[in-house]
């Protein structure tokens, strides 16, 4: 028992069955296996810190034959990021379903969301991740629809069967895997894969199925809908951690396993798609009229700045300066991860108060909600990158890497983007901070405020002064002969 | 060409058919088809990676694979379809 890398899956999943067989419990079961997965994932991440990556043959059968479950820097820090999210947006929504009748049901779906996400991190078998991306999926498919409108389950409906249509290029790409290459253990992949035809298809089935999950440009039409109709704690993990799962899953494809068959115009193409996300996203995002609109259009353009990295990771020699602007990926989608779940939830608390979330009536919410206008402003922060937030350090990584590669084309793309997602939230903050009464007078800080702070304060605070420990566990890989 | 790779390029046209149907289709139901004859596809290309000669026994992996991904693929369009008929109860109130 002294691995402890099974028990990040199979915490939430027992608290599931739990809360399956004992609905009446479920809120504090849910609450509960939060935080022993919470709990779990520290186990994890302590051992990767002092010993380097860490393995588990899952039964005793050794990979080939059975399935490895595989924890190195990247995956540990997408882990504490989920799991640090979850925690806190689970303080909210033991408030949020305090008084539904899909309390109990929301519990089951929302641990089973975390049992695949840990999964999903974990997993070091193509096939497992095809399960994991499913499972990933169709919790979140569920989990969309309970507001229970027509709007939110259309559009949960349609996130589904464009999630299927994903999940079945990928699965096609791991049949070409196996058919060239005998097997689906990872890291014997990352040495077996060279480049050829086998592995160029393979590689942008699988890579098109993920651009959908991750919703980049011009395959985000599925995201806002979903995210902007689901329940404000669905949309906050929506947001920042399903989506995140897919672009951790293309960054583990072309820098772990295809690192041989990718090239500078295939990375190119997703930089350019990327850079058409930002511009986009955020210019919709300006004009959004309501406030979880506007989130789930930031999303799209925070997504596409992720992808502006990979055409300036290929064109990086192997060295320090690359993994320096790997980090600085991370570190934009940790912070990214905690800034939008933040800004979600305020957004729930808005609208559970004024019933509400249009933008140009909220005047008043200062006043009447301090706390949330306060964490409003933080996550705002966090999205434009300012300073002291971890997306500002990212950014400037990010902008450093196009002055050594020489690549000037992200360099409007960056400008343009940051200044259109300052002006997307001084808009809102504009009218949350003038005077009105479009939100009723507030008597205390309500529990439900605490944790959309704590997250906001996560991504401006946490992530920019403790930015380093990313730098540090991100060159931990599993797949470079284990540690160091 | 031989057996295996007969069934493995019909199930990439089976693929291919599905994935047009189901962007240009509007409603969900054939939609939903269209999914399931991708997924058809991707099963078949799966079943005919284990063919490794008359002499050889097949390979139990590709199978065990195709399980795990139908009952992935009848779960998720009982999902859909139970979606949809909420849809349409909705529509209907």
């Amino acid at each position: 028992m002294n691995n402890p890398l099974i028990w990040p899956v199979a915490v939430p999943l027992l608290s599931a069955l739990l809360a399956l067989l004992w609905p009446r419990r479920s809120t504090w079961i849910g609450l509960l296996g939060s935080a022993l997965s919470l709990a779990a994932v520290v186990l994890v991440s302590r051992q990767v810190i002092e010993s380097g990556a860490i393995e588990l043959a899952l039964g005793g059968w050794s990979p080939g034959l059975g399935i490895a479950l595989r924890a190195d820097g990247l995956s540990v820090l997408m882990l504490l990021m989920s799991t640090l999210v979850s925690m806190a947006v689970a303080v909210y929504a033991s408030v949020y379903f305090s008084r539904s009748e899909r309390r109990s049901e929301f519990w089951v779906l929302w641990l089973l969301l975390i049992t695949a996400l840990h999964a999903l991190f974990l997993s070091g078998d193509l096939f497992n991740l095809y399960v994991t991306l499913e499972l990933l999926g169709l919790s979140a498919v569920v989990l969309a629809c309970l507001g229970g409108s027509r709007e939110s389950l259309q559009a949960a409906l349609n996130y589904l069967v464009l999630g299927l249509l994903a999940s079945m290029a990928f699965l096609i790409g791991v049949a070409l895997i196996y058919a060239g290459y005998g097997t689906l253990d990872m890291a014997a992949l990352a040495a077996a894969i060279e480049s050829g035809p086998t592995a160029w298809v393979a590689l942008s089935l699988m890579t098109g199925g993920l651009l959908i999950k991750s919703a980049l440009f011009p395959l985000h039409f599925w995201l806002p809908p979903a995210h902007s109709n689901a329940p404000a704690p669905v949309s906050a993990v929506l947001s920042a951690l399903v989506v995140k799962a897919a672009v951790y899953l293309i960054l583990r494809l072309w820098l772990a396993l295809f690192d041989e068959v990718v090239t500078q115009t295939a990375a190119l193409v997703l930089g350019l798609l990327g850079g058409v996300a930002v511009l986009w996203g955020s210019w919709v995002a300006l004009q959004a009229e309501r406030l979880k609109l506007m989130a789930a259009y930031s999303t799209v353009a925070q997504v596409g700045y992720l992808f502006l990295f990979l055409p300036l990771l290929a064109a990086l020699p192997e060295g320090t300066t690359r993994d320096v602007a790997l980090g600085a990926l991370v570190l934009l989608a940790l912070t990214h991860g905690f800034a939008k779940s933040a800004f979600f939830l305020a957004a729930g608390v808005i609208m559970q108060r004024a019933g509400h979330d249009r933008i140009a009536e909220l005047g008043g919410t200062a006043r009447a909600l301090p706390v949330t206008a306060f964490t409003l402003a933080l996550a705002g922060v966090a999205l434009i990158g300012l300073p002291p937030s971890g997306s500002f350090l990212a950014k400037w990584q990010l902008l450093s890497s196009v002055f050594i590669t020489g690549q000037w084309i992200w360099l409007p793309v960056i400008a343009v983007g940051t200044l259109l997602a300052g002006a997307y939230t001084f808009r809102l903050l504009g009218y949350a901070f003038a005077p009105g009464e479009g939100v009723g007078p507030s008597l205390s800080v309500g529990r439900e405020e605490i944790p959309a702070v704590l997250l906001a304060l996560a991504a401006t605070l946490l992530l920019g002064f403790w930015a380093s420990v990313v730098w540090e566990l991100v060159p931990i890989s599993a797949y470079a002969g284990g540690g160091g | 060409m031989t057996q295996a790779l007969i069934y493995a390029l019909t199930g990439a046209v089976l693929f291919m058919l599905g994935v047009r149907a189901t962007l240009l289709r509007e409603t969900l139901l054939p939609r939903l088809l269209a999914l399931n004859v991708c997924g058809a596809g991707v099963f078949l290309i799966f079943v005919s990676l284990a063919y490794r000669g008359d002499s050889l026994p097949v390979d139990p992996v590709p199978h065990a694979l195709v399980l795990t991904g139908l009952v992935v693929a009848i779960s998720a369009t009982a999902l859909a379809l139970a979606l949809n008929r909420r849809l349409r109860e909705m529509a209907d109130e």
